[in-house]
């Protein structure tokens, strides 16, 4: 047992909260990026053309079945490994190490993108028909009719899916330390090492966590009230 | 792709008892937590205030924290602390204690509690207040309503999640690889770093999870079609997943 846990942890507070802010960064692109991912794949699996809804349908369903732990390793490999082979290609012996933060980013935004493609074709298909054939008869293009009317349609239908997988991905960030990426676990890990104080730091890590999803939580209950302005009330 | 090392007796075995490991897992969580699970439902809707807040309040942190988190601090930070409490090292429960299985089931079944207790407890509420007064007036008990009407009335309502909560609880088990404990996913890593394969075994068991999780689905849409009072089939979408 360490002779005092108060020095430990004053110690570690700083790395831990650094820690706690590539977390959040890492979540944040993560998500914006699945947000992107999602919305192609919504569209993808809603196309009237059949390949390319194969391809939507593919991407959600594999991805949705196998374990996250288990795809972000095997993506963390096939995707360095990829990048390595592309540039050896273009250019010689030019090896590069990609950045350990493109990877997080990378694998957690193509998982998040395909539970984000379920979320979205679900709320997409729960606009009432009429609303698009008279954005039709307006004659508004398509992507302003995306824009204007297809967008701000479904996100009142989106948002509780949206801000469930929010909370997923924040606590998905917790699996790229398996990886050896420096985030708030990976860091509460080398701390909890140092010290032997393994239960305070754990349970340090767990509560930053905490106040991740419940801070968010109150965000999207905004979030929410703003999108189904206008609407009557449930 | 080299498959060969699937012919190694000494992988196979690895394969196999990850394999079981993990059925064994998702069977014990599965059942412990949903027993778990209709406690902290029923303790939230009906329990003394003091319980029901700290039933809420642990629901709260299980669902806010990540499970890999959780994982450690039972595993490493609480297994570590055990052994030191005087007496705990010759008791009966000490071969349990220091079995990383227990660990992880201890994590899943904590989890698979207070999710699956969120969705119990608004199925229960959704369980319309006539049929339990009907219960009352036929002269059935406080327990009897509850396990007899009321139970399964609700399971009924949620079945359907209830699939999703299982394929999740399947599709955590690899995090247990991190602790000392043989699953699939460790299986896979002690193949890829001993033949510097990378893709073939992972790649395997992204095949085995796949199955278990089209098994899992199917057998849980058979129970859904028996149980008492489904609705007859209507034809309903195939989907892998639910969501």
């Amino acid at each position: 047992m360490p002779s005092d846990p108060t020095d430990g942890l004053l110690e570690w507070l700083g790395p831990i909260l650094q820690g706690a802010l590539v977390t959040l960064e890492i979540a944040l692109l993560a998500y914006a990026i699945g947000l992107g991912l999602g919305l192609v794949g919504a569209t993808a699996r809603l196309s009237p053309w059949r390949p390319l809804r194969a391809l939507g349908t593919a991407y959600s369903t594999l991805v949705r079945a196998i374990p996250e732990l288990l795809l972000i390793i095997l993506l963390y490999y096939a995707g360095s490994q990829a990048l390595n082979a592309l540039l050896t290609e273009l250019g010689g012996d030019m090896h590069i190490e990609i950045s350990g933060f493109v990877t997080a980013v990378g694998v957690l935004a193509f998982v998040q993108g395909a539970y984000m493609t379920e979320v979205f074709r679900g709320a997409i298909q729960a606009i009432p028909k009429g609303q698009l054939e008279a954005a039709d008869a307006y004659g508004f293009s398509r992507p302003a009719r995306f824009y204007r009317i297809v967008l701000p349609a479904m996100l009142p239908n989106a948002l509780p899916g949206m801000s469930n997988l929010w909370l997923i991905l924040v606590k998905d960030t917790a699996l790229i330390s398996v990886i050896g990426f420096e985030e708030l676990f990976f860091t509460a890990q080398q701390a909890a090492a140092s010290t032997r104080d393994y239960a305070l730091f754990y349970a340090l890590a767990g509560a930053l966590y905490l106040v991740m999803t419940l801070g968010s939580n109150a965000l999207f209950a905004r979030a929410e009230r703003h999108v189904r302005r206008g609407q009557p009330s449930t | 792709m080299d498959f060969s090392w699937l012919t190694d007796p000494f992988y196979q075995k690895a394969l196999w008892t990850g394999f079981v490991n993990t059925l064994w897992l998702v069977a014990v969580s599965a059942v412990c937590g949903f027993a778990l699970a209709v406690v902290f439902a029923v303790t939230r809707l009906r329990g003394p205030r003091p319980l029901a807040m700290l039933v809420t309040g642990l629901t709260t942190v299980v669902r806010g924290t990540p499970l890999l988190v959780q994982l450690f601090f039972f595993y490493d930070g609480v297994g570590r602390l055990l052994p030191e409490i005087p007496g705990v090292r010759e008791s009966l429960v000490w071969p349990l204690l220091r079995d990383p299985f227990f660990y992880g089931a201890l994590t899943f079944t904590l989890s698979v509690g207070a999710y699956t207790g969120e969705v119990l407890r608004g199925a229960l509420l959704s369980v319309p207040e006539g049929e339990l007064a009907a219960g009352r007036a036929f002269g059935l008990n406080r327990w009897q309503i509850l396990y007899r009407l009321w139970l399964p009335r609700a399971i009924q309502m949620c079945l359907p999640t209830l699939t999703g909560e299982l394929i999740l609880l399947l599709k955590s088990v690899p995090l247990v690889s991190t602790i000392a404990l043989m699953d699939l996913l460790k299986a896979a890593n002690m193949v890829r770093d001993e033949t510097f394969l990378v893709y073939e075994p992972l790649l395997l068991i992204s095949g085995i999870y796949l199955a278990l999780t089209l098994v899992l689905t199917s057998v849980m849409r058979l129970i859904e079609q028996r149980f008492p009072g489904a609705r007859p089939a209507a034809p309903r979408r195939r989907r892998l997943l639910p969501g």
